[in-house]
């Protein structure tokens, strides 16, 4: 068979039932074994939406997501996708074109050496030097891809080796990697220590983060959660882990967080942190971050734990696999519940005195706050939110009250702006069934307009509501905030007019910039079939809070 | 923290975990034969800031197998995290913080020294002292192969520089584990 074929029939054999790509020279074979593939290709219009596209995909339905490019400049697009999926573990495979092996290190048209670029942002990568390795590739791919901490594997296959013919059987178990042996169960000595520094813990906390998702353990969590009245908070890649609003969540953590949140942090004597990783967008100031607190940290990456913030506990392992062992022990402590009457009240001191709040106008103005709020009310919270970079994510995770698992797709490490609309197209491809709503911004939309293209062409219905302020609105609260106002290059300027823009791309088109009509633009963007962008005019200068300011502590929250 | 009792848990008692050693680490990494594994090691330690002291890689008795022997200074660089993260490269398959009581470790060096007839004996008589060997020689310069521990290359190398050292090289240490004596 040839390779290309073979190649076509492994992903099949790995439950490919939809990739996305660009074509291009050194990928042609890849792509006449696409012809007769017997799963889907999405053809997008920017490479780095075909990554983005993959990891929507990937987070939506917890499937590995795929996306193909060729050599050269179709693979360094891909980058930023890579670097986004390394950041936020997304299990995703990306398949690159190479150019002939006999012109490798040429510097041959469209070469570049993307196994060299792509090194610090995989898992792990491979570069084919024989057309014979390619099923077994595959096979290893996908399963570093999808276990131990999730993250992108990349395969680069040089033009003339995917011609060649090769003997192809499917390839089935566990690959053989000896160096690659992820530990899941978690240490049972260890696991009991943490149920006991929970049973004497008085003021605990459990700080759970987008590992709980990927391990598919948010059910886990909540037991728990229920196994006494601990509080929860999650981190923003963590948001659906724990089901809000409930009457032990906390609100998200960190910069943009909670301060109910954040202060527990502050004053808690004991953080379980569960597949969260510590990030300086959660710790503010490392030095005084939870002072008084010890901790338990639970990861199946041992290099997570201690990294930033030295564990007392540390427990390697699978959530999904550790937390009923944690909960069973716990519960087996017959713990007294009433020792955390005190901490509770001081909790809901910090939820009464200080809830997430905003200043509406009296006027048609739409505050992007109640934009938040409509679209949840719109939406009947039951939709997969994507969104791009800044503000509007921040306010999506204040506002839309996430109440379940990969429901929120964004992209936290990286921060990636112009995440949102690719990958909402890939959720939407992975989930056709699901309302699927990209909040986008404006300065982030415009990175990526291009793909309206392909939700045209390739009939993704998805709904893009654009809270569009004119700005690159988060820089401009921190040139507000923290540079003397001294705004540069973050007006975007005459904008283009989005519905008109909308509708050059076969999209349907909705102007929205009074309050009283914003209820039913929006019902009508949902209800209206094929793709919808309803560009909603916001206020221009609102700020997000609360926050913490860069390099301050968690109790100096500000706003 | 014995199991027992919950009572027998203070969390005042916990300690973290990790932190500096505060010494020198010998690593000995068994990774697979393949183009580019040392490209991933060198790659790790440039992106996550920590600086190799010293490196040498060669064949082991497996040749699907090459080891990688590597000093890092554990006063500056927490050595739980150095290994963690060289454990995540697939490629790694084994590695070890090499005990310096129950390990071997040695280090060839080749020094060219000036030697004019007023040093020449001196020279000599230092190539003696510490069983090293002359390689080559010339009208002006011996040239000396010196193996050993660190620190025996390190005091050759402080007993000839005031005589004029025109080149050194260093292969870096490689080290393996001694064996039980009963084994």
């Amino acid at each position: 068979m040839r390779a290309a074929d073979a190649l076509c029939e492994a992903l099949k054999a790995e439950g490919v039932k939809h990739v996305f790509g660009i074509p291009g020279g050194a990928s042609l074979p890849l792509y006449d074994a696409l012809y007769d593939a017997d799963f889907e290709h999405v053809q997008v219009r920017h490479e780095q939406a075909a990554g983005h596209a993959a990891e929507g995909y990937a987070k939506a339905s917890g499937n590995v997501g795929v996306a193909f490019a060729t050599s050269g400049p179709g693979a360094t697009n891909l980058i930023t996708a890579i670097a986004d999926a390394h950041m936020d573990s997304v299990p995703t495979v990306f398949i690159t074109g190479q150019v002939r092996t006999d012109l490798i290190g040429t510097d041959g048209f469209q070469e570049a050496d993307v196994t060299g670029i792509t090194m610090p942002v995989v898992k792990h990568s491979f570069l084919v030097t024989d057309a014979a390795q390619i099923p077994d590739y595959i096979h290893k791919a996908f399963h570093i891809a999808k276990t131990g901490r999730p993250g992108p594997v990349l395969i680069d296959i040089p033009q003339d080796l995917s011609r060649m013919e090769i003997d192809y059987e499917p390839i089935t178990g566990a690959p053989k990697l000896p160096g690659y042996q992820p530990n899941t169960e978690g240490n049972i000595k260890q696991i009991r220590i943490a149920a006991k520094a929970l049973a004497n813990a008085r003021r605990p906390v459990l700080y759970a983060g987008g590992g709980v998702i990927n391990a598919d353990a948010a059910e886990e969590l909540r037991e728990l959660a229920a196994s006494d009245r601990f509080p929860v908070t999650c981190t923003l890649m963590g948001l659906g882990a724990f089901p809000a609003p409930h009457e032990q969540w906390l609100g998200m953590l960190g910069m943009h967080g909670t301060r109910a949140a954040n202060y527990s942090m502050d004053e808690a004597d004991l953080i379980v942190a569960i597949g969260a990783r510590f990030d300086d967008r959660i710790t503010g100031k490392l030095s005084e971050f939870a002072p008084r607190a010890k901790f338990v940290h639970i990861d199946i990456d041992p290099a997570e734990i201690s990294k930033n913030v030295p564990a007392h506990i540390p427990i390697v392992g699978d959530v999904k696999k550790v937390l009923p062992k944690l909960t069973g022990e716990y519960r087996a402590l017959a713990a007294d519940a009433s020792r955390l009457d005190e901490w509770w009240r001081r909790i809901e001191g910090w939820r009464e005195q200080y809830p997430l709040h905003y200043e509406d106008t009296t006027d048609q103005e739409i505050k992007p706050q109640l934009m938040v709020e409509e679209m949840h009310r719109a939406t009947g919270g039951n939709a997969i939110i994507t969104s791009d970079v800044g503000q509007h994510q921040m306010w999506a995770a204040q506002y839309y009250d996430f109440s379940r698992p990969r429901q929120w797709l964004n992209s936290g490490g990286l921060g990636t702006m112009g995440f949102g609309l690719p990958a909402a197209l890939g959720a939407k491809v992975a989930m056709p069934d699901e309302q699927v709503v990209c909040l986008a911004g404006d300065g982030s939309l415009i990175m990526v307009c291009q793909e309206f293209a392909t939700a045209a062409a390739s009939e993704i219905d998805v709904k893009v509501f654009l809270m569009n302020n004119g700005h690159f609105g988060m820089v401009r609260q921190w040139q507000e905030l923290f540079w003397d106002e001294r705004y540069k290059s973050v007006e975007m300027g005459p904008s283009p007019d989005w519905v008109k823009l909308a509708e050059a791309f076969g999209w349907t088109g909705i102007l929205c910039d009074r309050k009283d009509d914003l209820a039913g633009a929006m019902k009508t963007a949902l209800e209206t079939p094929g793709p919808v962008l309803l560009d909603v005019r916001v206020t221009p200068n609102e700020n997000c809070y609360p926050m913490i300011p860069a390099g301050a502590a968690a109790r100096d929250m500000v706003g | 923290m014995a199991d027992g009792t919950k009572d027998l848990l203070n969390l005042d008692e916990l300690r973290a975990e990790g932190g500096l050693t505060g010494r020198r680490h010998l690593l000995s990494l068994l990774v697979e034969n393949r183009p580019g594994v040392l490209a991933r090691i060198a790659g790790l330690f440039s992106r996550r800031g920590f600086n190799i002291d010293t490196l040498a890689v060669g064949p082991t008795e497996d040749p699907d197998i090459s080891r990688v022997t590597l000093t890092v200074d554990g006063a500056v660089h927490p050595i739980d995290q150095v290994t963690k993260q060289l454990h995540k490269l697939v490629n790694v398959i084994k590695i070890r913080d090499m005990d310096p009581e129950t390990a071997v470790a040695r280090e060839m060096a080749l020094f060219r020294i000036n030697a004019a007839a007023d040093n020449r004996a001196e020279i000599i008589e230092f190539t003696q002292i510490f069983r090293a060997h002359i390689v080559d020689v010339s009208r002006r310069s011996i040239t000396v192969e010196v193996t050993g521990t660190t620190e025996k290359i390190d005091s050759f190398e402080r007993m000839v520089r005031p005589h004029g050292l025109i080149e050194m090289a260093r292969t870096g240490e490689v080290a393996i584990a001694r064996a039980r004596p009963e084994s």
